[in-house]
């Protein structure tokens, strides 16, 4: 790909377009944003820069792990988001930090607020780290990690939707 | 306010009762800290969490914070972490390893054995100062079992191995997993709050009765991925039923059942791809070599979820999890959950074994957050315990001898145990 073709407005534009995606529970479009080797991880709070081989993660997906979670995510007996959380979110620092022929690993912060019926609000705040590949000049996530700076989850309890 | 039972147990006439109000009046969570917490062994950590003279792990034990460390011989030592010149915590670190424990307040200084070293201005104290009599306090009893520190703050409890009873055999089964007996707790910690009372957890971590209903995704994932999720039935089974419950004394229990799920140690279930067929047979082989059949098939062919009393599990299912929790309020608890596997395990079984603990386990797991969700809705139910103030607890209590895993009887013997230690003068 041409270097100079992607510039940051269209990496914000395209994880906007993730972020809403989300918010609106419309999994099934947004698995549609995944490359066929992608991986999602949360990584435990304590061990933010470990890897999922070695380390306990609280997320870490591969491709038929993250469909098999959306279709959990779409069944009423998900308990954990039947109702579902509302949520927002919020991505802002977007930064490229490097790039090869067709890839890019971007960075961006994020702020996720998450409502329940019975619940208080609970803010998710940290960092993804992306690695982004165009595909028939379109972007697509290889490589999702969201590093949480809460030292413990805590009262944010579980991780049940998608981060 | 006139006296109610906390259980109404009379087996006889097929009644076990649990008086709701313990899950939810803060009087009895300021009894069982001082009648369960503090007359009991509780879990404070594990020695793979230690290697070198002056490692330190901070944890909270009881509400009191403490310091799991390694002396300067290498033994392992708790210390309660508070100076004793103001109370200031002398480490406010998660873990690492130190020379000298520091309160930065005063300055005071303590080295690896908990002796107090330095002290700002000594000249200023009075002849009759000592540094000699200000070390750092221990706690009052640790003791360990294959590997398992515990602590209590009843200077005269038991030994821990009398105390933990049958739930021995249980911790064994874990331990042989590994060629030479060592386990090892694994980077990465799962902490998180659930909003409900801590006993919700206990029942809820070997109670099989709401399998079907709260984790039909899970099922459904498995099936997905070409797992039998069907119980095994017929002859040769290597427990007596499809699975049991039972108490192990002292109010451990645990529930025990032929494996479908898939084990790292060792039996291979699809989900873990045709590639590792060969591995989980040689760490088959190996156990069988070790254990001989019968013991081997034993540990790598059942489940087995374990609770010991109060406040630690142990679940040896599609990976182990060691479990620990802790009441911040009546309705709500502090969870700390790690990974356990073998010291020797190399990378790939290593990082199947992780990969499978999060198919189940944990806030990002497929089971795991439905529970925290039904915990949550009995406590927020449970503000109609006036009204509705018993819980019935009586499966399986019109059978004579063995007990399903869908039964009641573990969760009895844990409640049973409870109640007599809360009834205690």
């Amino acid at each position: 790909m041409n270097k100079q073709t992607v510039f940051r407005s269209r990496i914000e534009d395209f994880l906007y377009h993730e972020a809403t995606l989300l918010d609106e529970w419309r999994l099934d479009e947004w698995l549609e944003l995944l490359t066929e080797d992608v991986i999602y991880e949360v990584p435990s709070t304590d061990a933010p820069n470990s890897e999922a081989k070695s380390a306990l993660f609280l997320i870490a997906d591969d491709a038929t792990r993250i469909r098999a979670r959306v279709k959990r995510l779409n069944d009423t007996q998900a308990h954990a988001e039947f109702p579902r959380s509302r949520t927002r979110r919020l991505i802002t620092n977007v930064q490229i930090t490097d790039r090869t022929t067709n890839e890019l690993l971007v960075t961006a912060n994020f702020t996720v607020y998450r409502y329940r019926r019975n619940s208080s609000l609970r803010q998710y705040v940290g960092r993804y780290f992306y690695k982004l590949r165009l595909v028939d000049e379109q972007l697509r996530i290889c490589e999702r990690r969201a590093i949480l700076d809460p030292t413990e989850l805590g009262m944010l309890g579980a991780v049940s939707f998608i981060l | 306010m006139p006296y109610t039972p906390f259980i109404i147990d009379e087996p006889e006439e097929m009644v076990f009762r649990l008086n709701r109000s313990t899950l939810t009046d803060p009087e009895i969570l300021d009894r069982e800290r001082q009648k369960i917490f503090d007359a009991c062994w509780i879990y404070c950590g594990h020695e793979s969490e230690l290697s070198e003279p002056g490692d330190f792990v901070t944890r909270n034990v009881c509400g009191r914070p403490v310091i799991f460390c390694k002396n300067s011989a290498g033994e392992i030592r708790i210390f309660l972490n508070s100076c004793r010149h103001r109370s200031a915590m002398v480490c406010r670190e998660a873990r690492g390893n130190t020379k000298r424990y520091n309160c930065f307040y005063h300055g005071w200084s303590y080295n690896q054995d908990g002796d107090l070293v330095g002290v700002p201005g000594e000249d200023s104290y009075p002849p009759n100062f000592d540094k000699s009599n200000f070390p750092l306090a221990p706690a009052p009893r640790i003791d360990s079992y294959r590997g398992f520190w515990f602590i209590s703050f009843d200077i005269k409890i038991c030994g821990l191995e009398e105390y933990l009873a049958g739930a021995t055999e249980y911790i064994d089964l874990v331990n042989d997993q590994s060629p030479s007996a060592k386990m090892q707790v694994i980077e990465g910690t799962q902490e998180y709050d659930i909003r409900a009372n801590w006993k919700l957890l206990v029942e809820n971590s070997f109670d099989d009765y709401h399998l079907l209903t709260t984790h039909k995704t899970w099922l459904d994932y498995m099936k997905d991925s070409g797992v039998d999720i069907t119980p095994p039935e017929g002859k040769g089974l290597l427990l007596p039923s499809k699975g049991i419950g039972k108490g192990l004394g002292n109010g451990h229990a645990v529930i025990d059942n032929i494996n479908f799920r898939g084990r790292p140690v060792a039996r291979w279930i699809s989900i873990y791809g045709e590639a590792a067929k060969a591995e989980i047979a040689t760490i088959r082989a190996e156990l069988v070599n070790r254990l001989g059949e019968q013991r081997a098939a034993r540990v790598a062919d059942t489940n087995r979820n374990l609770v010991i009393f109060p406040n630690l599990v142990i679940n040896d299912g599609s990976s182990v999890t060691i479990r620990t929790f802790w009441p911040v309020s009546v309705d709500h608890m502090k969870v700390i959950a790690w990974a356990l596997g073998p010291k020797e395990e190399n990378e790939t079984a290593r990082a199947r074994r992780l990969d499978s603990f999060l198919t189940f386990y944990g806030p990002g797991g497929f089971a795991t957050p439905d529970d925290v969700e039904a915990l949550e809705a009995v406590q927020i139910g449970l503000a109609t315990w006036r009204e509705t103030q018993w819980s019935e607890m009586t499966r399986g209590l019109n059978k004579k001898g063995e007990q399903l895993n869908t039964d009641e009887e573990h969760l009895r013997a844990f409640w049973r145990q409870w109640n007599s230690l809360m009834t205690v003068e």
